[in-house]
Protein backbone atom coordinates (compact mmCIF):
# COMPACT_ATOMS: atom_id res chain seq x y z
CA UNK A 1 0.00 0.00 0.00
CA UNK A 2 2.93 2.31 0.61
CA UNK A 3 4.64 1.54 -2.41
CA UNK A 4 1.49 2.41 -4.45
CA UNK A 5 1.45 5.67 -2.41
CA UNK A 6 4.99 6.67 -3.00
CA UNK A 7 4.60 5.65 -7.01
CA UNK A 8 1.13 7.70 -7.58
CA UNK A 9 3.28 10.48 -5.61
CA UNK A 10 6.21 10.72 -7.36
CA UNK A 11 3.89 10.47 -10.72
CA UNK A 12 1.82 13.11 -9.46
CA UNK A 13 5.02 14.95 -8.66
CA UNK A 14 6.49 15.03 -12.47
CA UNK A 15 2.71 15.60 -14.02
CA UNK A 16 2.58 18.71 -12.37
CA UNK A 17 6.26 20.29 -12.33
CA UNK A 18 6.89 19.41 -15.93
CA UNK A 19 6.87 22.69 -17.25
CA UNK A 20 7.84 24.95 -14.87
CA UNK A 21 9.96 28.06 -15.85
CA UNK A 22 13.18 28.91 -14.87
CA UNK A 23 12.29 32.15 -13.38
CA UNK A 24 10.53 29.94 -10.75
CA UNK A 25 13.20 27.34 -10.55
CA UNK A 26 15.05 28.87 -6.78
CA UNK A 27 11.47 29.14 -5.36
CA UNK A 28 10.29 25.91 -6.34
CA UNK A 29 13.26 24.68 -5.09
CA UNK A 30 13.19 26.51 -1.69
CA UNK A 31 9.41 25.70 -1.34
CA UNK A 32 9.37 22.26 -2.25
CA UNK A 33 12.72 21.91 0.21
CA UNK A 34 10.30 23.45 2.77
CA UNK A 35 7.84 20.98 2.34
CA UNK A 36 10.33 17.76 2.58
CA UNK A 37 10.43 19.34 6.44
CA UNK A 38 7.02 16.91 6.82
CA UNK A 39 9.74 15.00 8.59
CA UNK A 40 8.65 17.09 11.15
CA UNK A 41 5.73 14.57 12.18
CA UNK A 42 7.85 11.45 12.33
CA UNK A 43 10.14 14.05 14.92
CA UNK A 44 7.26 15.41 17.22
CA UNK A 45 5.90 11.75 17.66
CA UNK A 46 9.41 10.48 18.39
CA UNK A 47 10.31 13.12 20.90
CA UNK A 48 7.10 13.27 22.93
CA UNK A 49 6.74 9.46 22.96
CA UNK A 50 9.01 9.42 25.99
CA UNK A 51 10.41 5.83 25.46
CA UNK A 52 14.13 6.21 26.16
CA UNK A 53 16.30 9.28 27.41
CA UNK A 54 18.33 8.77 23.61
CA UNK A 55 14.97 8.50 21.73
CA UNK A 56 13.74 11.87 23.47
CA UNK A 57 17.01 13.14 22.35
CA UNK A 58 17.29 12.05 19.05
CA UNK A 59 13.51 13.07 18.29
CA UNK A 60 14.32 16.44 20.24
CA UNK A 61 16.67 16.95 17.88
CA UNK A 62 15.02 16.12 14.64
CA UNK A 63 12.01 18.42 16.00
CA UNK A 64 14.92 21.37 16.02
CA UNK A 65 16.33 20.26 12.38
CA UNK A 66 12.95 19.80 10.98
CA UNK A 67 11.50 22.89 11.77
CA UNK A 68 14.22 25.11 10.88
CA UNK A 69 13.68 23.36 7.70
CA UNK A 70 10.30 24.34 7.36
CA UNK A 71 9.76 27.96 9.07
CA UNK A 72 12.79 28.67 6.79
CA UNK A 73 12.12 27.19 3.73
CA UNK A 74 8.71 28.98 3.96
CA UNK A 75 9.83 32.06 4.88
CA UNK A 76 12.83 32.11 2.21
CA UNK A 77 10.64 30.92 -0.58
CA UNK A 78 7.63 34.14 0.45
CA UNK A 79 10.26 36.43 0.73
CA UNK A 80 11.83 35.31 -3.14
CA UNK A 81 7.96 35.08 -3.64
CA UNK A 82 7.32 38.63 -2.40
CA UNK A 83 9.94 40.18 -4.85
CA UNK A 84 8.33 38.51 -8.12
CA UNK A 85 5.41 39.77 -7.26
CA UNK A 86 6.01 43.75 -7.09
CA UNK A 87 5.91 44.51 -10.97
CA UNK A 88 7.47 48.31 -11.59
CA UNK B 1 -7.98 12.98 22.80
CA UNK B 2 -9.28 12.75 19.03
CA UNK B 3 -9.75 10.28 17.29
CA UNK B 4 -7.09 8.29 15.03
CA UNK B 5 -9.26 8.77 12.13
CA UNK B 6 -9.50 12.34 12.48
CA UNK B 7 -5.98 12.49 12.24
CA UNK B 8 -5.68 10.69 9.36
CA UNK B 9 -8.40 12.95 7.10
CA UNK B 10 -6.22 15.99 8.66
CA UNK B 11 -3.18 14.28 6.97
CA UNK B 12 -5.23 13.85 3.86
CA UNK B 13 -6.11 17.17 3.91
CA UNK B 14 -2.68 18.45 4.56
CA UNK B 15 -1.01 16.41 1.48
CA UNK B 16 -3.79 17.57 -0.82
CA UNK B 17 -3.03 21.35 -0.03
CA UNK B 18 1.41 20.28 -0.78
CA UNK B 19 0.05 19.11 -4.12
CA UNK B 20 -1.83 22.40 -4.72
CA UNK B 21 0.85 24.43 -3.29
CA UNK B 22 3.29 22.78 -5.46
CA UNK B 23 1.61 23.05 -8.54
CA UNK B 24 0.99 27.10 -7.52
CA UNK B 25 4.51 27.47 -7.58
CA UNK B 26 4.86 26.62 -10.97
CA UNK B 27 3.57 29.98 -12.13
CA UNK B 28 4.45 33.65 -11.34
CA UNK B 29 0.78 34.38 -10.89
CA UNK B 30 -0.12 31.91 -8.36
CA UNK B 31 3.47 31.17 -6.84
CA UNK B 32 2.78 33.30 -3.74
CA UNK B 33 -0.39 31.67 -2.68
CA UNK B 34 1.14 28.57 -3.63
CA UNK B 35 3.85 28.84 -0.58
CA UNK B 36 1.44 30.31 1.86
CA UNK B 37 -0.72 26.78 0.59
CA UNK B 38 2.20 24.38 1.23
CA UNK B 39 2.41 26.44 4.65
CA UNK B 40 -0.59 25.44 5.52
CA UNK B 41 -0.88 21.56 4.48
CA UNK B 42 2.57 21.83 7.17
CA UNK B 43 0.51 23.56 9.92
CA UNK B 44 -2.19 21.09 9.52
CA UNK B 45 0.37 18.14 9.99
CA UNK B 46 1.99 19.54 12.61
CA UNK B 47 -0.96 20.28 14.65
CA UNK B 48 -2.85 17.00 14.13
CA UNK B 49 0.46 14.84 14.86
CA UNK B 50 0.25 16.98 18.17
CA UNK B 51 -2.95 14.71 19.04
CA UNK B 52 -1.09 11.38 17.92
CA UNK B 53 -1.98 9.03 20.34
CA UNK B 54 1.69 8.19 20.86
CA UNK B 55 2.52 11.08 22.68
CA UNK B 56 2.75 11.74 25.94
CA UNK B 57 4.63 14.65 26.94
CA UNK B 58 4.81 17.66 25.45
CA UNK B 59 7.94 19.49 26.48
CA UNK B 60 10.69 18.41 24.67
CA UNK B 61 8.25 19.03 21.20
CA UNK B 62 7.65 22.64 22.44
CA UNK B 63 10.86 23.53 22.85
CA UNK B 64 12.22 21.81 19.55
CA UNK B 65 9.31 24.04 17.92
CA UNK B 66 10.64 27.19 19.75
CA UNK B 67 14.10 26.67 19.10
CA UNK B 68 14.16 25.27 15.87
CA UNK B 69 11.15 28.21 14.56
CA UNK B 70 13.25 31.21 16.20
CA UNK B 71 16.82 29.76 14.51
CA UNK B 72 14.75 29.24 10.45
CA UNK B 73 13.07 31.96 10.66
CA UNK B 74 16.05 34.17 11.59
CA UNK B 75 18.34 32.61 9.25
CA UNK B 76 14.99 33.32 6.36
CA UNK B 77 14.75 36.96 7.28
CA UNK B 78 18.69 37.62 7.28
CA UNK B 79 20.22 35.89 4.42
CA UNK B 80 20.92 37.99 1.41
CA UNK B 81 19.46 37.15 -2.03
CA UNK B 82 23.19 36.54 -3.31
CA UNK B 83 23.65 33.78 -0.54
CA UNK B 84 20.37 31.88 -1.08
CA UNK B 85 22.13 28.96 -2.53
CA UNK B 86 23.61 28.28 0.47
CA UNK B 87 20.58 28.98 2.35
CA UNK B 88 18.91 26.30 0.38
CA UNK B 89 21.49 24.24 0.28
CA UNK B 90 21.92 23.99 4.60
CA UNK B 91 17.93 23.91 4.93
CA UNK B 92 18.18 20.61 2.38
CA UNK B 93 20.29 19.19 4.37
CA UNK B 94 18.62 19.94 7.97
CA UNK B 95 15.92 17.75 6.08
CA UNK B 96 17.92 15.07 5.66
CA UNK B 97 19.71 14.85 9.18
CA UNK B 98 16.01 15.01 10.68
CA UNK B 99 15.46 12.01 8.57
CA UNK B 100 18.40 9.79 9.56
CA UNK B 101 17.10 11.17 13.86
CA UNK B 102 13.75 10.16 13.35
CA UNK B 103 14.80 6.70 11.80
CA UNK B 104 17.05 6.22 14.85
CA UNK B 105 14.72 7.08 17.30
CA UNK B 106 11.84 4.94 15.81
CA UNK B 107 14.61 1.71 15.69
CA UNK B 108 15.35 2.40 19.29
CA UNK B 109 11.60 2.67 20.48
CA UNK B 110 10.13 -0.11 17.82
CA UNK B 111 12.77 -2.17 16.16
CA UNK B 112 10.93 -3.58 13.43
CA UNK B 113 11.10 -7.32 12.85
CA UNK B 114 13.84 -8.40 10.46
CA UNK B 115 13.84 -8.58 6.70
CA UNK B 116 11.11 -6.34 6.73
CA UNK B 117 9.56 -3.49 4.39
CA UNK B 118 10.17 -1.24 7.43
CA UNK B 119 13.63 -2.33 7.88
CA UNK B 120 14.92 -1.73 4.99
CA UNK B 121 12.84 1.50 5.09
CA UNK B 122 14.90 2.75 8.11
CA UNK B 123 18.16 1.76 6.31
CA UNK B 124 17.22 3.33 3.58
CA UNK B 125 16.63 6.99 5.87
CA UNK B 126 19.94 6.44 7.13
CA UNK B 127 21.92 6.13 4.02
CA UNK B 128 19.90 9.00 1.78
CA UNK B 129 19.44 11.01 4.85
CA UNK B 130 23.34 11.24 5.91
CA UNK B 131 23.85 11.49 2.27
CA UNK B 132 22.14 14.27 1.84
CA UNK B 133 22.78 16.28 5.32
CA UNK B 134 27.11 15.67 4.38
CA UNK B 135 26.19 16.55 1.26
CA UNK B 136 24.70 19.65 1.65
CA UNK B 137 27.03 20.35 4.75
CA UNK B 138 30.12 20.52 2.29
CA UNK B 139 28.08 22.03 -0.34
CA UNK B 140 27.02 25.13 1.75
CA UNK B 141 30.77 25.50 2.54
CA UNK B 142 31.91 25.59 -1.36
CA UNK B 143 29.62 28.36 -2.16
CA UNK B 144 30.34 30.31 0.84
CA UNK B 145 33.55 30.00 -0.73
CA UNK B 146 35.54 28.87 2.91
CA UNK B 147 38.96 28.68 1.70
CA UNK B 148 39.67 24.76 2.60
CA UNK B 149 36.86 24.17 0.33
CA UNK B 150 37.05 26.78 -2.57
CA UNK B 151 39.34 23.37 -4.19
CA UNK B 152 38.29 19.76 -4.23
CA UNK B 153 40.46 17.54 -2.00
CA UNK B 154 42.48 15.72 -4.49
CA UNK B 155 43.24 12.20 -3.73
CA UNK B 156 43.89 9.24 -6.23
CA UNK B 157 40.55 6.57 -6.55
CA UNK B 158 38.10 8.81 -6.40
CA UNK B 159 35.06 7.12 -7.91
CA UNK B 160 36.53 3.63 -6.62
CA UNK B 161 36.35 4.68 -3.27
CA UNK B 162 32.60 6.01 -4.24
CA UNK B 163 31.93 2.70 -4.66
CA UNK B 164 33.63 1.13 -1.89
CA UNK B 165 31.75 3.40 0.62
CA UNK B 166 28.60 2.61 -1.17
CA UNK B 167 29.04 -1.16 -1.11
CA UNK B 168 30.27 -0.94 2.61
CA UNK B 169 26.56 1.45 3.90
CA UNK B 170 24.72 -1.15 2.14
CA UNK B 171 26.30 -4.12 2.85
CA UNK B 172 26.01 -3.15 6.64
CA UNK B 173 22.27 -2.39 5.71
CA UNK B 174 21.69 -5.78 4.75
CA UNK B 175 23.18 -7.08 8.45
CA UNK B 176 20.90 -4.29 9.93
CA UNK B 177 18.00 -5.22 7.95
CA UNK B 178 18.41 -9.31 8.85
CA UNK B 179 18.42 -8.12 12.69
CA UNK B 180 16.97 -4.91 13.59
CA UNK B 181 17.46 -5.22 17.48
CA UNK B 182 20.94 -4.25 16.73
CA UNK B 183 20.65 -1.09 16.28
CA UNK B 184 24.73 -0.67 15.78
CA UNK B 185 24.61 -1.23 12.23
CA UNK B 186 22.50 1.51 12.17
CA UNK B 187 25.09 4.19 13.07
CA UNK B 188 27.48 2.12 10.85
CA UNK B 189 25.27 2.91 8.09
CA UNK B 190 24.73 6.31 9.33
CA UNK B 191 28.52 6.82 9.45
CA UNK B 192 29.68 5.51 6.06
CA UNK B 193 26.98 7.10 4.39
CA UNK B 194 28.22 10.42 5.60
CA UNK B 195 31.44 9.87 4.51
CA UNK B 196 29.99 9.05 1.25
CA UNK B 197 28.11 12.03 1.04
CA UNK B 198 31.36 14.12 1.48
CA UNK B 199 33.28 12.26 -1.10
CA UNK B 200 30.58 12.42 -3.59
CA UNK B 201 30.26 16.11 -3.36
CA UNK B 202 33.79 16.85 -2.85
CA UNK B 203 34.96 16.81 -6.85
CA UNK B 204 32.14 18.57 -8.00
CA UNK B 205 33.09 22.15 -8.88
CA UNK B 206 31.47 26.00 -9.13
CA UNK B 207 30.03 25.01 -12.76
CA UNK B 208 28.25 21.97 -11.89
CA UNK B 209 27.02 23.50 -8.51
CA UNK B 210 23.07 24.10 -9.81
CA UNK B 211 23.33 20.41 -10.22
CA UNK B 212 24.17 19.39 -7.01
CA UNK B 213 21.81 22.07 -5.24
CA UNK B 214 18.81 20.69 -7.40
CA UNK B 215 20.14 16.98 -6.49
CA UNK B 216 20.34 17.10 -3.28
CA UNK B 217 17.08 18.84 -2.83
CA UNK B 218 15.69 15.28 -4.35
CA UNK B 219 17.39 13.87 -1.66
CA UNK B 220 16.00 15.28 1.02
CA UNK B 221 12.70 14.69 -0.13
CA UNK B 222 13.27 10.90 -0.36
CA UNK B 223 15.04 11.15 3.09
CA UNK B 224 11.52 12.14 3.82
CA UNK B 225 9.74 9.58 2.04
CA UNK B 226 11.84 7.04 3.13
CA UNK B 227 10.93 7.72 6.88
CA UNK B 228 7.28 7.68 5.87
CA UNK B 229 7.62 4.02 4.89
CA UNK B 230 9.45 3.37 8.68
CA UNK B 231 6.48 5.24 10.15
CA UNK B 232 4.13 3.62 7.96
CA UNK B 233 2.76 7.32 7.56
CA UNK B 234 1.31 8.43 3.89
CA UNK B 235 2.15 12.21 4.09
CA UNK B 236 5.55 11.59 4.44
CA UNK B 237 5.67 9.34 1.78
CA UNK B 238 3.28 11.83 -0.49
CA UNK B 239 5.11 14.83 0.17
CA UNK B 240 8.33 13.36 0.22
CA UNK B 241 7.93 11.94 -3.10
CA UNK B 242 6.59 15.14 -4.68
CA UNK B 243 9.97 16.38 -3.72
CA UNK B 244 12.07 14.00 -4.64
CA UNK B 245 10.29 14.23 -8.27
CA UNK B 246 10.73 18.01 -8.55
CA UNK B 247 14.48 17.66 -7.38
CA UNK B 248 15.11 15.32 -10.50
CA UNK B 249 13.31 17.36 -12.93
CA UNK B 250 15.41 20.36 -11.92
CA UNK B 251 18.85 18.33 -12.00
CA UNK B 252 17.63 16.94 -15.02
CA UNK B 253 16.94 20.64 -16.59
CA UNK B 254 20.75 21.84 -15.18
CA UNK B 255 22.43 18.64 -17.11
CA UNK B 256 20.60 19.43 -20.08
CA UNK B 257 21.46 22.96 -20.11
CA UNK B 258 25.45 21.48 -19.92
CA UNK B 259 25.34 18.35 -22.07
CA UNK B 260 26.52 16.65 -19.11
CA UNK B 261 24.97 13.28 -18.25
CA UNK B 262 23.50 13.00 -14.60
CA UNK B 263 26.07 10.11 -14.17
CA UNK B 264 29.01 12.51 -14.88
CA UNK B 265 28.22 15.17 -12.72
CA UNK B 266 26.95 12.61 -9.74
CA UNK B 267 30.34 11.19 -9.65
CA UNK B 268 32.20 13.83 -10.55
CA UNK B 269 33.58 12.90 -13.74
CA UNK B 270 35.69 15.97 -14.98
CA UNK B 271 37.35 16.23 -18.21
CA UNK B 272 40.58 18.00 -18.22
CA UNK B 273 41.20 20.35 -20.50
CA UNK B 274 44.40 20.24 -22.98
CA UNK B 275 43.23 23.92 -23.95
CA UNK B 276 44.11 25.97 -21.51
CA UNK B 277 48.28 26.50 -22.52
CA UNK B 278 46.63 28.23 -25.64
CA UNK B 279 45.14 30.86 -24.03
CA UNK B 280 48.33 33.74 -24.82
CA UNK B 281 47.53 32.48 -28.42
CA UNK B 282 43.77 33.00 -27.92
CA UNK B 283 44.08 36.46 -26.67
CA UNK B 284 46.32 38.25 -28.86
CA UNK B 285 43.99 40.18 -30.49
CA UNK B 286 41.86 40.88 -27.27
CA UNK B 287 40.82 45.02 -27.41
CA UNK B 288 39.80 46.92 -24.24
CA UNK B 289 37.66 49.85 -23.89
CA UNK B 290 36.89 52.35 -21.74
CA UNK B 291 33.52 53.67 -20.14
CA UNK B 292 33.44 55.80 -22.33
CA UNK B 293 33.95 54.54 -25.56
CA UNK B 294 31.43 51.90 -25.28
CA UNK B 295 28.59 54.30 -23.72
CA UNK B 296 29.29 55.87 -27.38
CA UNK B 297 27.22 52.71 -28.68
CA UNK B 298 24.43 53.06 -27.05
CA UNK B 299 23.77 56.42 -28.80
CA UNK B 300 22.58 54.55 -31.19
CA UNK B 301 21.45 51.16 -29.90
CA UNK B 302 17.81 50.18 -30.54
CA UNK B 303 17.49 47.03 -28.65
CA UNK B 304 20.65 45.92 -25.93
CA UNK B 305 20.74 41.85 -24.02
CA UNK B 306 22.73 41.45 -20.55
CA UNK B 307 23.56 38.41 -19.81
CA UNK B 308 24.50 38.04 -16.13
CA UNK B 309 26.83 35.55 -14.60
CA UNK B 310 27.77 34.50 -10.96
CA UNK B 311 30.25 37.41 -11.35
CA UNK B 312 27.10 40.09 -10.95
CA UNK B 313 26.38 38.16 -7.64
CA UNK B 314 29.85 38.44 -6.29
CA UNK B 315 30.27 41.46 -7.28
CA UNK B 316 26.56 42.42 -5.93
CA UNK B 317 25.96 44.42 -9.25
CA UNK B 318 22.30 43.98 -9.54
CA UNK B 319 20.93 47.27 -8.33
CA UNK B 320 23.77 48.95 -10.38
CA UNK B 321 22.05 47.06 -13.45
CA UNK B 322 18.79 48.10 -12.84
CA UNK B 323 20.02 51.73 -13.08
CA UNK B 324 21.79 50.82 -16.61
CA UNK B 325 18.25 49.12 -17.28
CA UNK B 326 16.01 52.22 -16.01
CA UNK B 327 18.01 54.59 -18.12
CA UNK B 328 18.91 52.78 -21.24
CA UNK B 329 14.80 51.91 -21.62
CA UNK B 330 14.51 55.90 -20.52
CA UNK B 331 16.13 56.49 -23.75
CA UNK B 332 13.94 54.26 -25.67
CA UNK B 333 16.18 51.22 -26.02
CA UNK B 334 14.97 47.84 -25.86
CA UNK B 335 16.59 46.25 -22.60
CA UNK B 336 16.48 42.16 -22.52
CA UNK B 337 18.03 39.96 -20.27
CA UNK B 338 19.71 36.77 -21.47
CA UNK B 339 19.03 34.00 -18.73
CA UNK B 340 21.47 31.04 -18.83
CA UNK B 341 19.58 28.12 -16.85
CA UNK B 342 23.01 27.49 -15.16
CA UNK B 343 24.17 31.16 -14.75
CA UNK B 344 24.83 31.12 -11.23
CA UNK B 345 25.10 29.03 -8.20
CA UNK B 346 21.22 27.17 -8.46
CA UNK B 347 18.57 27.03 -10.44
CA UNK B 348 17.10 30.35 -11.41
CA UNK B 349 19.93 32.25 -9.28
CA UNK B 350 19.46 35.05 -11.89
CA UNK B 351 16.36 35.00 -11.62
CA UNK B 352 15.85 35.66 -8.39
CA UNK B 353 18.65 38.46 -8.13
CA UNK B 354 17.05 40.37 -11.53
CA UNK B 355 13.43 40.24 -9.63
CA UNK B 356 15.52 42.24 -6.10
CA UNK B 357 15.69 44.66 -8.10
CA UNK B 358 12.44 44.79 -9.70
CA UNK B 359 13.49 43.93 -12.92
CA UNK B 360 10.17 42.96 -14.50
CA UNK B 361 10.10 39.23 -15.25
CA UNK B 362 8.89 39.17 -19.01
CA UNK B 363 12.25 41.10 -19.46
CA UNK B 364 14.13 37.98 -18.65
CA UNK B 365 14.36 35.92 -21.67
CA UNK B 366 15.41 32.13 -21.60
CA UNK B 367 18.53 30.33 -23.81
CA UNK B 368 16.27 30.05 -27.38
CA UNK B 369 14.26 33.13 -27.09
CA UNK B 370 17.29 35.31 -27.04
CA UNK B 371 19.17 33.31 -29.14
CA UNK B 372 16.24 33.75 -31.61
CA UNK B 373 16.81 37.47 -31.11
CA UNK B 374 21.12 37.96 -31.22
CA UNK B 375 21.16 38.86 -34.51
CA UNK B 376 19.23 41.71 -34.66
CA UNK B 377 20.68 43.12 -30.85
CA UNK B 378 22.90 46.09 -31.16
CA UNK B 379 24.71 45.89 -28.16
CA UNK B 380 25.72 42.68 -25.65
CA UNK B 381 27.17 42.74 -22.55
CA UNK B 382 28.15 39.93 -21.17
CA UNK B 383 28.68 40.65 -16.84
CA UNK B 384 30.54 38.03 -15.27
CA UNK B 385 29.48 35.61 -17.09
CA UNK B 386 32.25 32.72 -19.03
CA UNK B 387 31.79 29.51 -19.87
CA UNK B 388 27.69 30.39 -20.73
CA UNK B 389 28.70 32.32 -23.82
CA UNK B 390 32.31 30.50 -24.70
CA UNK B 391 31.49 29.99 -28.64
CA UNK B 392 34.31 26.68 -28.03
CA UNK B 393 31.06 24.91 -26.79
CA UNK B 394 29.96 24.93 -30.36
CA UNK B 395 33.38 24.86 -32.60
CA UNK B 396 35.76 22.61 -30.47
CA UNK B 397 34.65 18.96 -30.00
CA UNK B 398 37.05 18.14 -28.01
CA UNK B 399 36.46 21.07 -25.46
CA UNK B 400 35.35 20.11 -22.00
CA UNK B 401 31.99 22.10 -22.51
CA UNK B 402 31.52 20.64 -26.12
CA UNK B 403 27.89 20.44 -26.76
CA UNK B 404 27.28 22.97 -24.27
CA UNK B 405 24.00 25.04 -25.11
CA UNK B 406 25.39 29.19 -24.97
CA UNK B 407 24.51 32.27 -25.48
CA UNK B 408 24.91 33.21 -28.71
CA UNK B 409 26.24 36.70 -27.64
CA UNK B 410 28.64 36.71 -30.78
CA UNK B 411 26.28 36.77 -33.14
CA UNK B 412 25.58 40.62 -31.75
CA UNK B 413 26.87 43.56 -33.83
CA UNK B 414 28.71 44.55 -30.46
CA UNK B 415 29.94 42.52 -27.38
CA UNK B 416 30.78 44.00 -24.26
CA UNK B 417 32.53 42.27 -21.87
CA UNK B 418 32.88 43.00 -18.22
CA UNK B 419 35.29 40.69 -16.11
CA UNK B 420 37.95 41.63 -14.10
CA UNK B 421 40.23 39.95 -16.15
CA UNK B 422 40.81 36.95 -18.93
CA UNK B 423 40.97 34.53 -16.41
CA UNK B 424 38.66 31.51 -17.21
CA UNK B 425 35.92 30.84 -15.83
CA UNK B 426 34.75 27.65 -13.93
CA UNK B 427 35.44 25.22 -16.73
CA UNK B 428 39.00 26.73 -17.04
CA UNK B 429 39.29 27.22 -20.58
CA UNK B 430 39.76 30.22 -22.65
CA UNK B 431 37.03 32.24 -24.32
CA UNK B 432 37.82 33.22 -27.95
CA UNK B 433 34.60 35.48 -27.78
CA UNK B 434 36.93 37.57 -25.49
CA UNK B 435 39.75 38.39 -28.83
CA UNK B 436 36.24 38.28 -31.48
CA UNK B 437 36.59 41.03 -33.46
CA UNK B 438 33.26 42.49 -32.57
CA UNK B 439 34.16 42.17 -28.31
CA UNK B 440 35.45 44.88 -26.27
CA UNK B 441 36.85 43.95 -22.82
CA UNK B 442 35.43 46.52 -20.13
CA UNK B 443 38.15 45.43 -17.10
CA UNK B 444 36.41 46.37 -13.76
CA UNK B 445 34.62 44.71 -11.31
CA UNK B 446 31.08 44.21 -12.09
CA UNK B 447 29.57 46.68 -10.30
CA UNK B 448 32.13 49.65 -10.37
CA UNK B 449 32.12 49.23 -14.14
CA UNK B 450 28.56 49.15 -14.55
CA UNK B 451 28.27 52.43 -12.19
CA UNK B 452 30.91 53.71 -14.31
CA UNK B 453 29.22 53.02 -17.58
CA UNK B 454 25.58 54.32 -16.38
CA UNK B 455 27.58 57.57 -15.40
CA UNK B 456 29.43 57.78 -18.97
CA UNK B 457 25.81 57.37 -20.42
CA UNK B 458 24.53 60.19 -19.06
CA UNK B 459 27.34 62.31 -19.83
CA UNK B 460 27.63 61.44 -23.05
Amino acid sequence: MALTIFVLAIFVGFEIITKVPPTLHTPLMSGSNAISGITIVGAIIAAGAGHSTLATILGTLAVILATINVVGGFLVTDRMLQMFKRKS
Amino acid sequence: MIPESVIVLAYLLASVLFILGIKGLTHPRTAVRGNLTGALGMLIAVLATLFHSGIIEYHWIILGLIVGSVMGAVLALKVRMTAMPQMVALLNGFGGAASVLVAAAELIRTPPPPVSDIAIATFASAIIGAVTFWGSLLAFAKLQEYKAFREPIRYPLLQPINAVLGILALGASVLGVLDPSAPGWYWVVVALSSVLGLTLVNPIGGADMPVVIALLNSYSGLAAAATGFVLGNAVLIISGSLVGASGIILTNIMCKAMNRSMFNVLFGVLQEGEQAAKADEVYRTVKSATAEEIAMLFDTARRVVIVPGYGMAVAQAQHAVRDLYHLLESRGIEVLFGIHPVAGRMPGHMNVLLAEVEIPYDKLKELDEINAILNETDVAIVLGANDVVNPLAKTDPKSPIAGMPIIEVDKAKTVVVIKRSLSPGFANIPNPLFAAPNTLMFFADGKRAVLDLVAAIKES
